[in-house]
């Protein structure tokens, strides 16, 4: 199986906003993780559905909302432009943040569940050897929870590889710029003759996000008291 | 140095409201199951908070009167009932988490008092109850702690195992003069161990 030029683009060019979207979202993944596993307030249950809303709306309409909001005229669109001159609309970027969100819920879940895993008794234990709160995170807390947090990072890449309509409703379908690979492989659907190139790029697709689940089953693992993220 | 202890809590169904006083040696609180024992020691460590009360310890007030100091300045060693070894640390790496600059025991100490060395390489996953305890003390001991907390800390062990760590609790009572808070519901434990005895009833 050789691929084309344009193919190996399009898988180099999913790899790329996969990988940006994901570690850019790590850290708010984890923050909205920590607070809803051991946060106490108001509004806690609210929070909770707008982190899971990706994963049950239509995937168009995440898409169109992130249109309104970072397109050229939306109001995050303009002062991302403005102060920092950056531009998501029809860029690659763009496809980087779609899949960012659409992966959150996924990312989320999995690190939530880690943390949840983290006995707090052994918490407290570390606050009475003299560890202040932010000592006990950074050595008991975060150590602990780690491989459910690799694993999020894996399942949100492999959401991400796969990501199709928020995508292609908020950056369109430009190649070389937004084609990633469900994008390339619906395109070659629509093309005469296009059922070689298909073939190619669904093996590639199915490769690529088995060796994401058992990446992610893998690490998961490694924590006693916990087999499933999903 | 001494403990001064009053203090009420509500915990779901139960009120706990316990006031002793406690000073050098080995003080037991002895009483049954349930009669929130634990928790008492929770509140002198800061890991639970009174709904009312004051905890003075050598005159230094930990808590009442508007303080709460979080446990972390509150210098006491807890032996907790199952040990709460760190999971992911080998047992050298258990011992000195909570070593301090200005310690008035060294690690060496510490290790020759509880007969460690052979243990410091393995993970706590490995140990049995009775060396699990041992390092909890030793970790305990190395906190640089003012006091001891010591909760049902024989309760998971067999009388063999648990006749070696009471003989360490001895050593750590005589040798180092550490007041300590112990709390049991074992008759024989206490006999053999207290210096003085704060009966807790349901």
């Amino acid at each position: 199986m050789t691929l084309s030029p344009d193919e190996w683009q399009v898988i180099l060019l999913s790899l790329k906003v996969a990988l940006v979207g994901v570690i850019a979202t790590l850290p708010v993944a984890f923050a909205l993780a920590y607070l809803l596993a051991r946060g106490r307030f108001p509004g806690r249950v609210l929070l909770d559905a707008l982190v899971h809303l990706p994963l049950v709306l239509p995937p168009v309409v995440t898409g169109w909302l992130l249109l309104i909001a970072f397109g050229r005229t939306g109001p995050l669109g303009q002062w991302l432009e403005r102060w920092l001159g950056i531009t998501l609309m029809f860029r690659w970027t763009g496809a980087a943040l779609a899949a960012a969100v659409m992966a959150l819920p996924l990312m989320v879940r999995a690190m939530r569940l880690s943390i949840e895993a983290v006995d707090p008794r052994l918490e407290g234990a570390a606050r009475t050897l003299g560890a202040g709160r932010w000592r006990t995170f950074l050595t008991i807390t975060l150590p602990l929870s780690l491989p459910g947090i690799l694993a999020g990072l894996v399942l949100g890449f492999a959401r991400s590889i796969g990501e199709f309509g928020a995508t292609i409703s908020f950056v369109s379908n430009i190649p070389g710029e937004t084609r990633t690979l469900p994008i390339a492989i619906y395109t070659a659907l629509q093309v005469p003759g296009g059922e070689d190139a298909v073939r190619r790029l669904a093996i590639i697709s199915v490769l690529l996000s088995l060796a994401a689940l058992i990446a992610s089953e893998t690490l998961v693992r490694r924590q006693a008291g916990r087999s499933h993220v999903l | 140095m001494s403990f001064e202890v009053d203090v009420r809590k509500r915990l779901g169904d139960a009120d706990i409201a316990l006031a002793f006083a406690g000073g050098a040696g080995l003080t037991a609180l002895f009483g049954p199951s349930g009669s929130g024992k634990t928790s008492l020691l929770n509140m002198i460590a800061g890991l639970l908070r009174p709904d009312a009360g004051r905890i003075v310890v050598d005159g230094e007030l930990l808590f009442g009167d508007g303080v709460d100091l979080p446990p972390e300045q509150r210098h006491c060693g807890y032996v907790f009932q199952d040990g709460r070894l760190f999971p992911h640390m080998h047992v050298r790496a258990n011992l000195t988490y909570g070593r301090r600059g200005d310690s008035w025991i060294g690690f060496d100490d510490v290790v020759a008092l509880l007969g460690l060395e052979s243990l410091l390489d393995r993970w706590p996953a490995t140990l049995s109850g009775g060396e699990t305890q041992r390092v909890a003390l030793g970790r305990a001991l190395l906190s640089n702690p003012r006091f001891l907390l010591m909760d049902e800390p024989l309760a998971s062990l067999d009388a063999r195992r648990a006749g070696e760590i009471m003989t360490m609790i001895e050593r750590v009572r005589d040798q180092l003069k550490l007041p300590i808070l112990y709390v049991s519901h074992n008759r024989a434990e206490v006999d053999r161990l207290a210096t003085r005895v704060v009966p807790i009833a349901r």
